[in-house]
């Protein structure tokens, strides 16, 4: 039976649960599929209850290196209370952070039902040996991440070498502990979609609780086929095995019309019961507060000016 | 696993992402209480006297009265025709023939959401399909021929190319305007003058474009447009001064045309019915593979006589295509045509409709297992929710017959050699879709399949540069391409 390439003997994946074949994927069939997702008309009462959805799955996320404790506090705050000017605007899921400010944010954020999710494994290019990756993250979850989003090594992946790839998610997984893990993939890294996928199936293989397409450091990042993709590894998982993982598209992600279309796309691959944020998250620094001018024009029939939102 | 049930119990299945309903305005139409014939470049009455209403499939709304051409009226409307080709269309230069096709083109572009809106109103196909795939490659058919008026020499290059004459050109309902400019595009490109039936079912688009053709200012009589059904038709057919028929539509019909015109010297290209396979390879794309079907079997409610009704999968992924096709069929909207979300129009007509449940009925008593997904049908209009039958055997009926309707039969193969003998294993060969990953595969089934086309993972795509056609009964003819445009032309030999 003619597969994408075979995994490298010597490299297993474990029988149970049993994961679906890889298979493979065709790019100009897949991004057809995307844009033809993206022409759905949602409008009115489900155009709300999609922003609102989106607000509530929002890592609001900072990585800089610049940020400061201040720059954390702010980021909180704007995290627990997005719309001080509209109170019905619910919190975002959580904040994205770098392991040095995890402290901050969990004093900041403490009792309001955000969590903290901390960036770990020498992010964003992964680079470091696995031992300090696996220190890396240990180090974060007794700190008291609630999540970590780890990268995989492209290196690895990229020169054939998956089974690296399955060992660090598998040793970080164990590392960290209670916290929820999320495994990047850097999809505008990996070059093909066959690639995505493969990757998807071998983080998920490894214990991922949810795969991430990109970093936010390198373009392209969240595309609808990317996501479109990774969504349909997730379906296939939980056809074979009944788990269900979750999804987060991060990077390039600005504007509240792409998070509209990025949740049609949910809905239609993965149904409804993926559209919580137990299962679904956006990684975005600047589409919050497109997502709120939306909702204030959705409630009141008129645009407010950028200056109307606060910055953080 | 316990805590995946934790997980679970924290949160409920949110109320389901419904969408709103998204209508496109029909405002943007403005529709005559009642049509005459378009003869010779003016609306004339019919001379039978006899009119009929035109109905939205959706809703039985009646739209106008559309003209019943007679025998009479057929003669003028070819009259016209002859002395518009006599008197300077084919004598005139061709880049003026090429500057009429690329205003009709560009006034198509231009009005493409009227003419969109119109079409799923009269036939019933949902406007993301009218609006994205009729109505640019309409335009796209105009542009490519008016680009080839003046370069004939060229396309033919030592055989003297001229025009044949007057045209008989009689059109379905499926895609009444893309088959309008099928038609009609390399019939003027190449020099002829026009009269055209549309189907009685679907007339107001064509009508329509006698409006764009007034805009274009193209001279009197170069395009005649009667409605009218099949005795119209028929009238048109053996009309002696018509010196080429291309029909598209049934081969019940194509048969009894080709029996008329035997012996008169007239040409003739048929575009008949089809029963495509659809063939899924194990390394296929499996998801991109299942749009392909969807896309093959329920894209304009299955009316596509290239659809790819019959699914041939490959055992060893059979149960895993079935599952994802079933899944898939669960998320297709079914409603109202001018609503943007729709993806599952309304059936053509109420004579269409009966067919289809006919056809369905017989494939239960033949012992096959049907499928439907969950699907609230409108209460007014004509319609069939998305149909697969699966355990289908070659002999039985619904693997045989055209069904026209979105109805699929899956039956399945072993190996590549079986794949072809049963695909090419119909009397009609029009179309086929080959899904590997497999690149030598796809040349050696492409080149096996008897059928006039075959789609390698994609199907239904359409490019005016592409021939269309069958073998079998599915037709003889291309259209389409420079292929399309030699039926129009007569040579040196």
């Amino acid at each position: 039976m003619a597969q994408a390439p075979a995994l490298p003997s010597g490299f297993e994946l474990p029988l149970e649960p049993r994961l679906p074949r890889i298979g493979s994927v065709d790019q100009v069939a897949v991004e057809e599929r995307a844009a033809t997702l993206a022409k759905r008309s949602i409008k009115r009462e489900s155009k709300l209850f999609a922003l609102d959805l989106a607000v509530r799955m929002m890592d609001l996320t900072t990585l800089e290196g610049a940020d400061t404790p201040g720059k954390i506090a702010a980021l909180c705050s704007k995290a627990m209370r997005p719309d001080p000017a509209d109170l019905t605007v619910p919190s975002v899921a959580a904040v994205c952070v770098y392991p040095n400010l995890v402290p901050q944010a969990l004093e900041r954020v403490r009792g309001s039902g955000v969590k903290v999710a901390s960036v770990a494994t020498a992010f964003p290019s992964g680079q470091v040996p696995t031992d300090l990756k696996v220190a890396e993250v240990s180090r974060v979850a007794e700190m008291g991440a609630d999540e970590i989003d780890m990268v995989i090594d492209r290196g690895a992946f990229l020169s054939g070498h998956y089974a690296k790839v399955y060992d660090e998610v598998r040793r970080v997984k164990e590392a960290s502990g209670d916290a929820h893990l999320k495994v990047i993939l850097e999809t505008g890294e990996l070059g093909t979609y066959d690639n995505v996928r493969r990757a998807s199936l071998l983080a998920i293989a490894g214990g991922a609780d949810f795969v991430k397409t990109s970093t936010g450091k390198i373009q392209p990042a969240a595309t609808l086929p990317v996501t479109l993709v990774m969504l349909e590894a997730i379906r296939d998982v939980f056809e074979e095995t009944g788990k269900r993982i979750g999804m987060k598209p991060a990077g390039g992600i600005r504007h509240a019309k792409q998070a509209v279309q990025t949740l049609v796309l949910v809905h239609e691959t993965l149904g409804p019961e993926w559209l919580t944020p137990d299962l679904f998250r956006f990684g975005a620094s600047s589409l919050l507060n497109d997502v709120l001018m939306q909702i204030r024009k959705e409630r009141t029939g008129r645009y407010q000016s950028p200056e109307y939102f606060t910055i953080d | 696993m316990a805590d995946l049930e934790k997980r679970q119990d924290r949160s409920p299945v949110p109320s389901a992402f419904e969408y709103a309903s998204a209508p496109e305005s029909r405002d943007i139409v403005r529709l005559e209480e009642r049509y005459g014939l378009f003869v010779g470049g003016e609306w004339v009455e019919p001379r039978s006297g006899e009119h009929q209403a035109s109905v939205a499939p959706r809703d039985e709304e009646p739209l106008a009265e559309v003209a019943y051409a007679d025998a009479e009226d057929v003669d003028l409307a070819v009259r016209a025709a002859r002395d518009a080709y006599r008197n300077g269309w084919s004598e005139l230069a061709p880049s003026e023939r090429a500057k009429y096709m690329f205003r009709i083109a560009r006034i198509l572009q231009e009005r493409s959401r009227e003419f969109a809106v119109l079409e799923s109103l009269d036939g019933g196909k949902p406007i993301r399909e009218s609006r994205d795939v009729d109505l640019p490659l309409a335009a796209a058919h105009f542009f490519y021929y008016a680009g080839w008026a003046d370069k004939l020499e060229y396309a033919f290059p030592n055989r003297t190319p001229r025009p044949v004459g007057v045209a008989g050109q009689v059109i379905p309902w499926n895609f009444p305007l893309l088959m309008l400019s099928w038609k009609v595009a390399p019939a003027l490109a190449a020099g002829n003058t026009v009269v055209l039936k549309p189907a009685e079912t679907t007339p107001l688009t064509a009508l329509l474009f006698c409006d764009v053709l007034r805009q274009a200012e193209l001279p009197p009589g170069v395009v005649n447009i009667v409605t009218g059904d099949g005795r119209a038709g028929a009238e048109l057919v053996k009309h002696p001064d018509v010196d080429k028929i291309a029909f598209t539509g049934s081969t019940e019909v194509g048969k009894e045309i080709q029996r008329a015109i035997a012996g008169t010297g007239k040409r003739l290209t048929l575009e008949l019915g089809g029963k495509a396979a659809n063939i899924i390879f194990d390394d296929a794309p499996l998801d991109q593979a299942v749009e392909g079907i969807v896309n093959g079997i329920y894209f304009n409610q299955g009316h596509v006589c290239c659809a790819g009704s019959r699914l041939f999968v490959q055992e060893s992924v059979y149960e895993e295509v079935v599952a994802k096709l079933k899944r898939r069929m669960g998320t297709l909207r079914l409603g109202d045509p001018l609503d943007k979300n729709t993806d599952v129009g309304a059936i053509n007509s109420q004579q269409q409709l009966e067919r289809i449940r006919e056809l369905v009925e017989i494939g239960e008593e033949e012992g096959a297992e049907i499928y439907q997904p969950p699907c609230r049908l409108p209460e007014k209009g004509w319609w069939f929710p998305p149909t697969v039958f699966t355990n289908v055997a070659q002999s039985y009926r619904i693997a045989q017959e055209e069904i026209f309707g979105p109805v699929l039969s899956v039956l399945t193969f072993r190996t590549p050699d079986e794949a072809v003998e049963k695909a090419n294993n119909t009397p009609y060969g029009l179309s086929a879709g080959v899904w590997t990953e497999k690149g030598s595969r796809i040349l050696s089934m492409a080149q096996r399949l008897r059928a006039g086309v075959v789609w390698a993972n994609t199907y239904n795509r359409f490019d005016p540069a592409s021939p269309f056609g069958g073998y079998k009964e599915s037709g003889f003819g291309r259209e389409g391409g420079l292929h399309g445009l030699a039926p129009y032309l007569e040579f040196d030999e």
